[in-house]
């Protein structure tokens, strides 16, 4: 397949691993903010191509991985809502509330749709007035656009029976969050590349030279992660902080401005909690003012929030790149996709998932490696 | 949630800018999906398609580019260790 394939050749891969070994003379510690990179790495054995010295860090770029459980159990509140239609994402109907996951509850009677776009939703409302039609609308800058066209098309075609659920998360202040952390170890960056290719990567500039640390804007194929990796070694054996793209076929440094726009238009930044990971100040979005009419918190009576329950789970550690999942007592043990303690064992880019789907034998904590 | 995947547009079809869509085929799998995001797309160009909206049209100069420093650090490495 065209722009995928070429990006797989592994004689490419093999050269590219060889000028990354060449570059290495001490240890880095870089990581990958999106958790498609971290499934790429996982099953392409990326890094596994790697120098010792070079050690990968998996980082919170799976926005289902943190969504708090209050959207999650505010989901459920509106899927048992006689004539409400909960639509979702797939990988969010199985992440865990403070009680059970929006499968268990369709399983149970309640109207729950799996969705690959918002404009389905759109549909659905637009062909059955009778019913209030919510998207759950979960995502990075990568998805913001497409929810605040989904809400623009609503307007456009005067739905009252449509609204979004938001749970949405800006990347520059988490990866703020990360160096600003007394014990971090990250000393340069791949940035999302699909993130950029809606934000551009203007923003990074700044947080590269307050923190001295460089930022490759990064791809997901792997010779995209390989070129990545290679631009950020170069880099930090240089010692040049800046911002670098390696994804140009995708990302420009303005990014796109339509998507730009309909996300100002329809969004404000707000503060958010990450689940996980706790409160950081202005990293999500918020339906703006003007367009409260189509956000589902107005709409629904979904009172107060749980506590979440302590199952033991260690994703907050892991998306921070503080833990790995084989370090997690439960990993492969009491936690396997078929039964996830947390959302990172359940996401499509939860680095847990990742970690048992690809590396099969390893997989089970505290055991040996061949 | 990031992932994005290349798909080629064979039509286009609508004038209002915020329902303006595509045919674009996914080597072979054809799907409809949303330009509201990127108004000066057109057929026969590839765009990068998340959750039914495409996000840009990919750079084909750009992609070459990548593939021949790929190429090229391949020679400088076989031409044997720095003088």
């Amino acid at each position: 397949m065209r722009y995928v394939e070429e990006f797989r050749d592994p004689a490419a891969a093999r050269r590219a691993a060889g000028a990354i070994a060449k570059a290495v003379t001490r240890p880095w510690t870089i990581m990958e903010v999106c958790g498609g990179q971290t499934h790429a790495i996982v099953r392409f054995g990326i890094d596994r191509l790697l120098p010792e010295a070079l050690t990968l860090v998996h980082g919170p770029g799976c926005p289902v991985c943190v969504t708090p459980v209050s959207t999650i159990d505010a989901a459920l509140a509106i899927a048992a809502t006689p004539g409400a239609v909960l639509c979702s994402y797939g990988d969010m109907l199985r992440v865990p509330g403070s009680g059970d996951d929006l499968l268990s509850a369709r399983a149970a009677g309640a109207d729950v749709r799996m969705m690959y776009s918002p404009l389905d939703a759109v549909k659905l409302a637009r062909e059955n007035p009778g019913l209030q039609v919510v998207f759950l609308a979960v995502g990075f800058e990568t998805t913001a656009p497409a929810h605040a066209a989904a809400v623009l098309q609503a307007k456009a075609l005067g739905l009252e029976n449509f609204s979004l659920l938001t749970s949405h998360v800006l990347v520059p202040p988490a990866m703020e969050a990360i160096l600003g952390s007394e014990d971090n170890r990250v000393q340069g960056f791949l940035a999302a590349g699909h993130v950029c290719t809606v934000m551009g990567y203007r923003e990074y500039e700044p947080i590269a030279e307050r923190h001295a640390v460089p930022i490759v804007v990064t791809g997901f194929e792997p010779l995209d992660i390989l070129s990545g990796i290679l631009g950020c070694v170069q880099r930090l054996e240089a010692g040049e902080p800046v911002v670098d793209n390696a994804y140009a076929r995708a990302v420009r440094r303005d990014g796109n401005p339509e998507a730009r726009r309909v996300i100002q238009t329809v969004f404000r930044v707000s503060d958010r909690e990450w689940r996980g990971i706790g409160t950081i100040p202005s990293s999500g979005l918020d339906l703006h003012e003007a367009f409260a009419a189509y956000d589902a918190r107005g709409r629904f009576d979904l009172g107060e929030p749980e506590p979440e329950p302590d199952r033991g789970c260690i994703s907050g550690l892991v998306l921070q790149g503080r833990a790995r999942p084989a370090d997690c007592p439960a990993f492969g043990k009491e936690c396997t996709p078929d039964h996830p303690l947390g959302a990172t064992m359940v996401s499509a880019e939860g680095a847990c998932a990742a970690y048992y789907k690809y590396r099969g034998a390893e997989r089970v904590a505290g055991e040996e490696q061949a | 949630m990031c992932l994005a995947i290349p798909g080629k547009i064979l039509s286009v079809d609508g004038d209002d800018p915020a329902f303006r869509s595509a045919r674009v085929s996914f080597d072979g799998v054809v799907k409809e999906v949303s330009l509201a995001l990127v108004p000066a797309a057109k057929t026969d160009d590839y765009v990068l398609v998340h959750v039914g909206f495409a996000l840009n049209v990919i750079d084909e100069e750009e992609a070459n580019r990548v593939l021949e420093d790929l190429r090229t650090l391949g020679e400088l490495a076989d031409a044997g260790p720095e003088p």
